[in-house]
C-alpha cells in the first residue's frame, strides 16, 4: 500500500492509517494496520480479546505512540499534530475514565472547567448532559454508587462536554443490560446526526451490525478483513443450519447429502448427532432438510442461526495460510 | 445514514434533549494553566469532602507521633517531658508533615491505574496542572498537621524561645521543603506500577531518613560515620532550622541549607516528574 499525501483539513476522511505496528515485549499488539475511515459514519472494530483494539484505539487518540507507521487523523499528522488532534478527538476509555470518588455533576463540571467553560457555563453544560442521559436523579450521587449502565453513559457524556469530531468509544456495551445497550446506541446515533464520526470497538457482530456502516474484523494485530455489514456476511455465509440426527450412525451418510446440497464443509460437533454447515443462501437449506428426509435419515432438531462472531472468526481465521492472504487484501 | 433505513423504531426514541445537548455549540478556549491549577485543587477539595477520612493522616496521625515519642522517650532520653518537647516538638513536627506527603503520590498512582489519567491527557490542558492543583491542596493539609501537633505542643507544655514570626518562619520553610519532597513521590509514583510496591518504597525510603536524622537525638551522641550521614540528611538540615526558628537561635546559615536542600530536591524530581507524566505511555 502507497503512503498517502496528506489529506486536506476540508477532507472527508476521518482517518487514514498506515503500516500501525504496537509491540509490547514479544507481543505485537498491533501488526501493521491499515485504516481508511471516511467521516460522518459509523465505523466498528470487531475482534475477539486481545486483538488489538484498545491498543489501535489508544494510538489513534494520540495517548500511545506507535513503534511504526502512521496516521492521519483529521488531516493532522499523528506524530507531529498531536495537540490539534487532541482539541477535535475524544476517547472513551474500555474502562470508565471518570474520577469514583466525586459524584455526576462535579465530574461534568470538572471536565467542562477544563475545557475552558467559564463556571456558570461549565455547571449549565454539566446539567444539560445529565438530563441528556438520563442522569438527572444520580447526578449528586457518587459514581462509585453507579450502576454499570450509569457509568458508561457518565463517561460518554464527560468525553463529549465539547462535541469532538471524532470520537472513539472501547467497547461501550459490554457488561450492559439489553436495556442500557440500547441506550447507549441511541446515544451513538445521535452522535452520528450532530456530525461526530464515530469508531467504536466491539466484541459482538450483532452490535457491529446495528451500528457500524464500515467493520474491520481485528485478530492477533491484523485487520483480517474489512467492509460493509452485508460483505463480511456473504462471506460467511449467510448463517448456519445446525442439525441434530435420531441416530448417529447415519450421520456420515447426513454429512455426504449436507456437502453435496450447501457445498459447503461440514462441520462435526462432539456430539455424535449434531452437524452444522454454513449456508450462503437460505433456500439452499430448505433443500439439504428435503434431501435428508429423502434420505429417510430422521432429525430430532435444526436451526438455522444468522453467523455469530464466533463463526466470523472461524472462517475468516480457520482457512489455510495462503487462504488467508488473500482475505487480508480486502483491506486496501 | 445507516439507521435512517435499517431501524425505523429508534426515529422515535431519539430524544429531544438529546439532540440539544449535542448541537454544536462554539468551542470555548483553552483554560490557561492557572485556571487549570485552580480546577484541579477543587477536585482534591472535593475529594476532601466526599472522603473525609482522608484527613486522618493530618489530624490523627500527628496527634499519636506527638504523644507516642513525647512519653516513650521523654523521661528516658531528656529526663522529663517537658525538656524533652522543647527539643523533640520540632523534630516530630518535620517528621510527621514529611510522612504525609507520601500521600501524594499514591494519589497519582491511583489517577493512572483507575484511567482517570488517560481522560486528562486527551484533555486541551496544561498537563502539569493535575500535580500542580493537586499539591496545592497538599499544602493546605500540611498546614492542618502543623498546627496541630504546635497547637497540642502547647497544651503539653511546650514553651519555644522564639516569636511568633520565628515560628511561622518555621512552619514555612516546612511548607516549603514538603512541597519540594512531594515531588520525589509524584516521580515514584509514575514510575511503580501499583499501589503496594509503591508504598513499600516510599516507606524504604522513609524509614533511614527521618529515623537516621537529628528528629530524636543530639547527632553528636552517634558514630562519626552515622554522625556524618545525618549531617547530611536533608531532613536533618531542616530539623535543624525549624528548631531554630522556633528557639529564636536559627543562623541565616541553617536556613540557607534548608532552603537549598529543598530547592535542589524540587530542581530534580520536579521536570523528572513532568517528563514521566507527558510521556507515560
Ligand atoms: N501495556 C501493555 N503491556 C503489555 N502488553 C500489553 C499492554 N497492553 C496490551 N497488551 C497486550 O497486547 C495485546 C492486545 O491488547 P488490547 O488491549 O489492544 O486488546 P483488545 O482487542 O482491546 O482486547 P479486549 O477485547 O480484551 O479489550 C494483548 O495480548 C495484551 O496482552
Ligand atoms: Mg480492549
Amino acid at each position: 500500500m502507497t503512503y498517502k499525501s496528506r489529506a486536506t483539513h476540508e477532507g472527508d476522511v476521518a482517518i487514514e492509517a498506515t503500516q500501525l505496528v504496537k509491540a509490547f515485549g514479544i507481543t505485537r499488539a498491533v501488526d501493521g494496520v491499515n485504516l481508511s475511515i471516511p467521516k460522518g459514519s459509523v465505523y466498528g472494530f470487531l475482534g475477539p480479546n486481545g486483538a488489538g483494539k484498545t491498543t489501535t484505539i489508544r494510538m489513534l487518540s494520540t495517548l500511545l505512540a506507535p513503534d511504526e507507521g502512521n496516521a492521519t487523523i483529521l488531516g493532522y499528522d499523528l506524530k507531529k499534530e498531536a495537540a490539534e488532534i487532541r482539541a477535535r478527538v475524544s476517547l472513551t476509555g474500555q474502562f470508565a475514565s471518570v474520577d469514583e470518588n466525586l459524584t455526576g455533576l462535579e465530574n461534568l463540571i470538572m471536565v467542562a472547567r477544563l475545557s475552558g467553560y467559564a463556571r456558570k457555563q461549565a455547571k449549565d453544560r454539566a446539567y444539560e448532559l445529565l438530563s441528556a442521559f438520563d442522569l438527572e436523579e444520580a447526578a449528586r450521587r457518587q459514581v462509585k454508587k453507579y450502576s454499570g449502565g450509569m457509568r458508561r453513559r457518565l463517561d460518554i457524556a464527560a468525553s463529549i462536554v465539547v462535541l469532538p469530531e471524532l470520537l472513539f468509544l472501547d467497547e461501550p456495551t459490554t457488561g450492559l443490560d439489553p436495556r442500557s445497550r440500547n441506550h447507549v446506541w441511541e446515544i451513538v446515533r445521535a452522535l452520528v446526526t450532530a456530525g461526530t464520526t464515530v469508531l467504536l470497538t466491539t466484541q459482538y457482530l450483532d452490535e457491529a451490525d446495528q451500528l457500524a456502516d464500515r467493520i474491520a474484523v481485528i485478530d492477533k494485530g491484523k485487520v483480517i478483513a474489512e467492509g460493509t455489514s452485508a460483505e463480511l456476511k456473504a462471506s460467511v455465509g449467510s448463517g448456519t443450519l445446525h442439525v441434530r440426527l435420531q441416530d448417529p450412525d447415519t450421520r456420515p451418510e447426513a454429512e455426504q447429502i449436507l456437502t453435496n446440497t450447501l457445498g459447503t464443509a461440514v462441520q462435526l460437533s462432539s456430539d455424535p448427532t449434531a452437524l452444522s454447515a454454513h449456508v450462503s443462501v437460505t433456500s439452499r437449506a430448505s433443500k439439504a432438510l428435503d434431501e435428508l428426509a429423502k434420505a429417510n435419515i430422521s432429525i430430532t432438531d435444526f436451526s438455522l442461526g444468522q453467523p455469530s462472531l464466533d463463526e466470523v472468526f472461524l472462517t475468516l481465521t480457520g482457512q489455510p495460510p495462503e487462504e488467508e492472504h488473500t482475505s487480508e487484501e480486502n483491506i486496501s | 445514514m445507516k439507521h435512517s433505513q435499517t431501524e425505523p423504531h429508534y426515529q422515535a426514541a431519539t430524544n429531544d434533549k438529546l439532540d440539544e445537548a449535542l448541537a454544536s455549540h462554539p468551542r470555548p478556549a483553552r483554560p490557561n494553566a492557572l485556571s487549570a491549577s485552580l480546577t484541579f485543587a477543587w477536585r482534591a477539595l472535593l475529594k476532601i469532602k466526599h472522603i473525609p477520612e482522608q484527613l486522618f493522616d493530618v489530624t490523627v496521625f500527628p496527634v499519636i507521633f506527638l504523644l507516642m515519642f513525647t512519653y516513650l522517650f521523654g523521661g528516658a532520653i531528656a529526663g522529663s517531658t517537658g525538656d524533652y518537647l522543647h527539643f523533640l516538638l520540632p523534630g516530630i513536627l518535620v517528621m510527621t508533615v514529611t510522612m504525609i506527603t507520601m500521600y501524594t503520590g499514591i494519589d497519582l498512582n491511583n489517577d493512572i491505574t483507575k484511567g482517570v489519567f488517560d481522560r486528562f491527557r486527551t484533555l486541551p490542558i496544561w498537563l502539569p496542572a493535575a500535580l500542580v492543583g493537586a499539591l496545592l491542596v497538599d499544602v493546605v493539609r500540611y498546614s492542618i498537621a502543623s498546627t496541630i501537633i504546635i497547637g497540642l505542643g502547647f497544651l503539653l507544655g511546650f514553651r519555644p524561645d522564639g516569636d511568633v514570626g520565628g515560628m511561622l518562619g518555621a512552619v514555612a520553610v516546612l511548607l516549603f521543603f514538603s512541597f519540594s519532597l512531594s515531588w520525589v513521590w509524584t516521580t515514584l509514583g509514575l514510575i511503580m506500577r501499583s499501589e503496594k510496591s509503591l508504598m513499600m518504597v516510599s516507606m524504604m525510603i522513609m524509614f533511614p531518613f527521618t529515623f537516621v536524622s537529628n528528629v530524636f537525638v543530639d547527632p553528636a551522641t552517634l558514630p562519626s560515620w552515622l554522625e556524618s550521614f545525618v549531617d547530611v540528611n536533608p531532613i536533618s538540615l531542616v530539623v535543624e532550622a525549624v528548631r531554630g526558628l522556633m528557639h529564636g537561635t536559627a543562623t541565616s546559615e541553617q536556613i540557607g541549607w534548608a532552603l537549598l536542600s529543598s530547592f535542589i530536591i524540587m530542581v530534580i524530581f520536579a521536570p523528572l516528574t513532568m517528563y514521566l507524566y507527558r510521556n507515560k505511555k
